[in-house]
């Protein structure tokens, strides 16, 4: 028996690009790339080795994402394809590409700020939400209120455009 | 074959019967290297993993029943995302726990098939809440200690559970900010709303001594891999100092005996009883 041999570079860079086009489960605007939680795509001893990073610790979607990543692979013919969990460094929303906050702000859904910085010492405390700097994916006013810090999924909350009254959700910086 | 729609990837012919995604769970570690560091006893950090993961298991049970209970619509949805956080923290540390142990134990295993006595969280976790002024007292407790120790487990000697860690302190950061601004909005409502705030810390009080009690866990682990408890102490008491100075109210005085890890309230055993009915009712089963 031979031992399995090294995905080719070529096949790497194939499989890079497939699995950076699946469509998220929650967000199907968006594809893992977009998402930036594609981590790496590298050779592995036996077939490729898709590397992806969940967004939150109890995201449902995660095993969807793998499936749709395996199935999709094999498809094109790349044969074994491993995926994996890589939990370090952990996901922000600073890693949604340009192109992806285009995508989101094109479905109405408000793209994320710059992620909170987070100074030395003790993670501060927020006793008073910070001024909504959040504008309306549908007018482009910069007047709008947040209805609820918490939406349909984790990584959503809900604002109303106070301009066109259009309610929509944003991104939540983390 | 791809999907293009959620729907078709849950419907697939798969033949595992699922309904809905996140319902088939796999191995959440999978592909994680879990080795165990030169010099970590695995069994030790083993326990450790358990007992934290405990706390968010039992904490995300209780707060999953006030789902279609709660006060607003909002808050129920913010009470239910709190909760899939602490679920996703408990299957992480649960799984770790069955690999560090060398038990290959899954979280499915350690979840499902122990009984009170074999778990390991605090009590603080498993306490019922009278009303939602004592859910958010109890939160704040449990979020407060809990992003305190999170925040130095980032910097574990354990690699897996410095990076489980890291994405807690993320989540824990607005567990902590949505219950201290809740306490604040009853606390400076109504005089109603302030006696029944007043009356949620009370009855948390008294379980806050445990959290930071020594124990053979935490004292067998090196200092590298786990805090000692008693550390977690001066923050903990600088921020619930902030929020009770801002609502005016005091901190109640409840010298308490602290109850090691291990020892329940008569609570623990119906909150197990519901999360494991479907288990025991068919076990091995999938959905």
């Amino acid at each position: 028996m031979t031992a399995p041999a090294p995905a080719p570079e070529s096949a790497v860079a194939r499989a890079r690009d497939i699995a950076a086009a699946v469509p998220d489960p929650e967000l199907p605007m968006l594809t893992l790339g977009d998402l930036g939680i594609l981590r790496d795509v590298t050779a592995g001893d036996a077939g490729v080795v898709v590397w992806i990073t969940p967004t939150y610790s109890g995201c449902p979607a995660l095993r969807e994402m793998s499936r749709d990543v395996v199935a999709r692979l094999a498809a094109a013919g790349l044969g074994d394809v491993q995926v994996r969990t890589s939990l370090s460094p952990p996901w922000s929303t600073d890693w949604i590409t340009p192109a992806g906050r285009r995508k989101l702000a094109a479905a109405g859904v408000a793209p994320p700020g710059p992620a909170p910085r987070r100074p030395a010492g003790p993670v501060p405390l927020t006793l008073t939400p910070a001024p909504v700097t959040v504008t309306c994916p549908a007018c482009g006013s910069a007047d709008t209120a947040r209805t609820a810090a918490f939406g349909a999924t984790a990584c959503r909350d809900l604002y109303r455009c106070q301009a066109c009254a259009e309610p929509f959700e944003h991104i939540k910086e983390l | 074959m791809g999907f293009d729609t959620a729907y078709e990837a849950i419907t697939e012919e798969s033949g595992d019967q699922r309904w809905a995604f996140g319902t088939g769970f796999a191995d959440p570690l999978a592909g994680v290297d879990t080795s165990v560091p030169d010099g970590v006893a695995g069994a030790d950090l083993a326990a450790y993993c358990l007992a934290i993961g405990d706390d968010a298991l039992i904490m995300s049970q209780r707060l999953q029943e006030w789902l279609a209970r709660a006060p607003e619509l909002e808050e129920e949805t913010a009470l239910a995302n709190i909760a899939l956080d602490l679920l996703g923290q408990a299957r992480l540390l649960l799984t770790r726990a069955g690999h560090a142990d060398g038990s290959g134990r899954t979280e499915d295993d350690l979840a499902y098939g122990r009984g009170p006595d074999e778990f390991r969280n605090v009590r603080l976790a498993e306490v019922g809440d009278a009303d939602f002024g004592g859910l958010m007292a109890r939160l704040l407790v449990f979020s407060t200690w809990r992003l305190a120790l999170l925040d130095r487990l980032r910097a574990s000697a354990d690699p897996v559970l410095a990076a489980i860690a890291a994405k807690g302190v993320q989540e824990l950061t607005y567990h902590r900010d949505y219950a201290a601004q809740w306490l604040l909005r009853l606390a400076l409502g109504t005089s109603y709303s302030r006696e029944r705030m007043a009356a949620g810390l009370a009855a948390v009080a008294p379980l806050t001594a445990d959290l930071f009690a020594d124990s053979d866990l935490e004292l067998r682990l090196s200092p590298e891999v786990a805090p000692r408890p008693a550390e977690l102490r001066a923050e903990f008491d600088e921020v619930l100092a902030t929020v009770l100075g801002r609502a005016s109210l005091a901190w109640p005085d409840a010298p308490a005996r602290p109850a090691p890890r291990g020892e329940h309230t008569r609570e623990l055993g119906p909150l197990l009883d519901e999360l494991q009915s479907v288990a025991r009712a068919h076990p091995g089963a999938t959905w």
